[in-house]
């Protein structure tokens, strides 16, 4: 398993410098230029200077490495200065935004806890709701509430957040008047008001990212109970005569959350990409609309690490999803 | 054998009105396929019978609300000749939707055959010549690594201006948006026909074809793809959906068609600034967009059922 692991993370190296390369040369081969967007009236010469000073004057086989050495060596060694107040870094070029003038990684890092609450909190609330749910569903297999079930899911595929969260604005914040429709990022936690308040402002955006997950996961999970009710072990169980509580919550249910764990933890990814879009909606400054704002100011060097990093989240998630498959079920074996 | 056995004989069917009596009987499918039709009359033939420019702004009768307000509050200012209401400019929202519609829809349809095409192609290759297998199925994997919905954005961005020039404003963005639709949703199709096509390889009606010294071209066009066909269908529909919101959320961040070009995602992004006043405007495109992409999940989900010969007849 150790052999195996070790493999896939080197593996995992040169599929990153490929997307790297790739999310690269998408940006470098589009006509989109960063100094569009600056008044016809500063003189072409200037613009010239301009474009050096961002630093591209370079062709793309010097700005990709040293691209490369910024993310992969400068930033660890700040990162490393920060922490621990040593001087690897010895005042080496970061990466630098072109919209802020300040390192990327300064921002992102301002942006990065409003997202992972948001987001972090929508998937563990869609994982807690969608597991009852898939193990009712399996367990009373065309009852009623394995119609409403498969119903809730459907609609979980098929409304798209953006409708949900603005459904969910105009009901609640606009008739109802119940809860704030804008996410208060400099909101701090300080007595039980603050935290009553912190509460009822992440209810609709959480339960926005939460359906998709619900409707995935309770799918997986129904799927895969159903697969193992009907098991040998399982009739051998209920002859040896053990409660039905026993058979269902520990016999099956952590047999069948093997494949589900792997679905969970490849989801991760794809909920930051879906917090991108409601975090338009409800006007949170997080990660997803940093990337927007990078994108309409042609902020490549932003763009570009937002987007590599969710890459590095898609490739680390499928590397551990593998590797939990095979710790948790000892007949996969993968060397 | 006498006349009386041949009489009780059936005629032989053809396997899709078997697939179509199975199909009838998943009724969320055909309520799925009902409101399907219905959607596609009401965009295609709707402009016909409802014949107002979508464009044609009317600012004496702006902000009009929807005629059945009148039911709820005697003082809303409502119109027969509109019946959805008008938007802040005075544009016909009924004519809006159906617009709208059309647009969101011929995305819909364009990007999934696209991306149908690309993942056939790929898949029955990688399944199909061994040589191209590795090559073909490690770029699948890299491609499924990519964060998608980011580098659509990035491309909807710097391509949008070559394209308009090349193609003008409504066919560029047009391409634009298919093109980006498909060429990263295709990868599922790739990786469930390769397998199939795999599975299928080793089977004898294969090898008698093979023995016989039938081509590549036509072993895969002539044995292979029909065999294939039902899981091809299956993620067509799956396509169909995911193409058609992808199209409404780039829509919805402001990176889809220009603003003067309606689709259903654009009329919902322009409507939420107005929405505590109006809630109307941003109700119907949504839900248009949910009820057909939720008619078309359902019509996969009967698909799906019908297609396979081992729940079919049961």
């Amino acid at each position: 398993m150790l052999i195996y692991t070790i493999r896939r993370l080197l593996i995992s190296i040169p599929t990153l410098l490929f997307i790297a390369f790739v999310i690269f040369m998408l940006l470098e081969l589009a006509p989109g230029d960063p100094m569009a967007q600056m008044p016809l009236t500063i003189p072409p010469e200037v613009k010239e200077k301009m474009r050096l000073a961002l630093g591209l004057g370079e062709p793309w086989w010097v700005r990709f490495p040293l691209w490369l050495k910024q993310f992969f060596i400068v930033e660890p060694q700040y990162w490393i200065d920060n922490a621990f107040g040593t001087n690897f870094a010895d005042g080496a070029q970061r990466i630098i935004s072109f919209q802020s003038r300040s390192p990327v990684f300064d921002v992102i890092a301002e942006r990065m806890p409003q997202t992972l609450w948001v987001v972090g909190m929508s998937y563990v609330v869609g994982v807690l709701i969608a597991l009852p749910i898939g193990i009712i569903s399996a367990y009373r297999q065309y009852s009623v509430f394995d119609q409403a079930g498969t119903f809730v899911s459907m609609i979980g595929f098929s409304v798209p957040p953006f409708f949900s969260g603005v459904l969910l604005i105009v009901i609640f914040s606009v008739q109802l008047k119940w809860l704030p429709s804008i996410y208060d990022t400099t909101h701090v936690v300080t007595d039980w008001d603050s935290f009553v308040f912190q509460l009822r402002q992440m209810i609709m955006p959480v339960m926005v990212l939460a359906l998709q997950t619900t409707a995935q996961v309770s799918r997986y999970m129904r799927a895969s109970m159903l697969d193992n009710l009907g098991q040998d072990y399982v009739r051998t169980a209920r002859a040896k005569g053990m409660s039905e509580s026993v058979v269902v919550l520990k016999h099956v249910l952590r047999n069948s959350m093997i494949p589900v764990i792997t679905v969970i933890a490849l989801g991760i990814p794809s909920i930051f990409g879906g917090a991108i879009i409601t975090e338009q909606i409800f006007k949170v400054n997080g990660l997803g609309q940093l990337l927007i704002i990078a994108l309409q100011g042609s902020d490549i060097p932003m763009v570009m690490t937002i987007t590599f990093l969710l890459a590095v989240l898609i490739v680390m998630m499928n590397l551990i999803a593998d590797v939990l498959y095979g710790i948790l079920d000892p007949r996969i074996r993968y060397d | 054998m006498t006349d009386a056995t041949l009489n009780t004989m059936e005629k032989p069917r053809n396997q899709w009105w078997d697939v179509w009596d199975q199909f009838k009987t998943h009724k969320g499918a055909v309520a799925g396929l009902v409101f399907l039709i219905f959607i596609t009359l009401f965009v295609t033939i709707g402009p016909i019978i409802w014949d107002v420019d979508p464009g044609k702004l009317n600012i004496r009768n702006k902000n009009l609300r929807p005629i059945y307000m009148a039911l709820f509050d005697s003082e809303a200012k409502t119109a027969w000749a509109n019946p959805m209401g008008t938007d802040n400019l005075g544009r016909d929202i009924m004519a809006n939707i159906m617009q709208g519609g059309r647009i969101s829809l011929a995305v819909g349809w364009t990007a999934m055959i696209l991306s149908v095409f690309l993942g056939t192609l790929i898949g029955v290759l990688a399944g199909y010549f061994k040589r191209l297998d590795g090559l073909l199925m490690r770029f699948t994997d890299l491609v499924l690594a990519l964060p998608l919905l980011p580098l659509l954005l990035v491309m909807m961005l710097l391509f949008r201006d070559p394209l308009r020039a090349a193609f003008g404003p409504e066919n560029g963005i047009f391409i634009l948006i298919v093109v980006g639709i498909g060429i990263t949703s295709w990868m599922q199709t790739a990786r469930i026909v390769r397998g199939d096509v795999m599975a299928l390889k080793e089977r004898e009606f294969v090898l008698a074809a093979r023995s016989i010294g039938t081509p590549s071209r036509r072993m895969i066009t002539r044995h292979l793809l029909p065999n294939v066909l039902s899981p091809i269908l299956v993620s067509a529909t799956l396509g169909l959906a995911t193409a058609i919101i992808t199209e409404s959320a780039l829509s919805f961040l402001g990176l889809g068609f220009p603003s003067d070009f309606p689709t259903w995602g654009k009329i919902l992004f322009d409507s939420v600034d107005r929405m505590t006043q109006f809630p109307e405007r941003v109700l119907w495109p949504g839900l248009a967009i949910s009820l057909t992409v939720l008619s078309v999940n359902y019509i996969g989900d009967g698909l799906r059922d019908a297609l396979d010969p081992r729940i079919r007849g049961q």
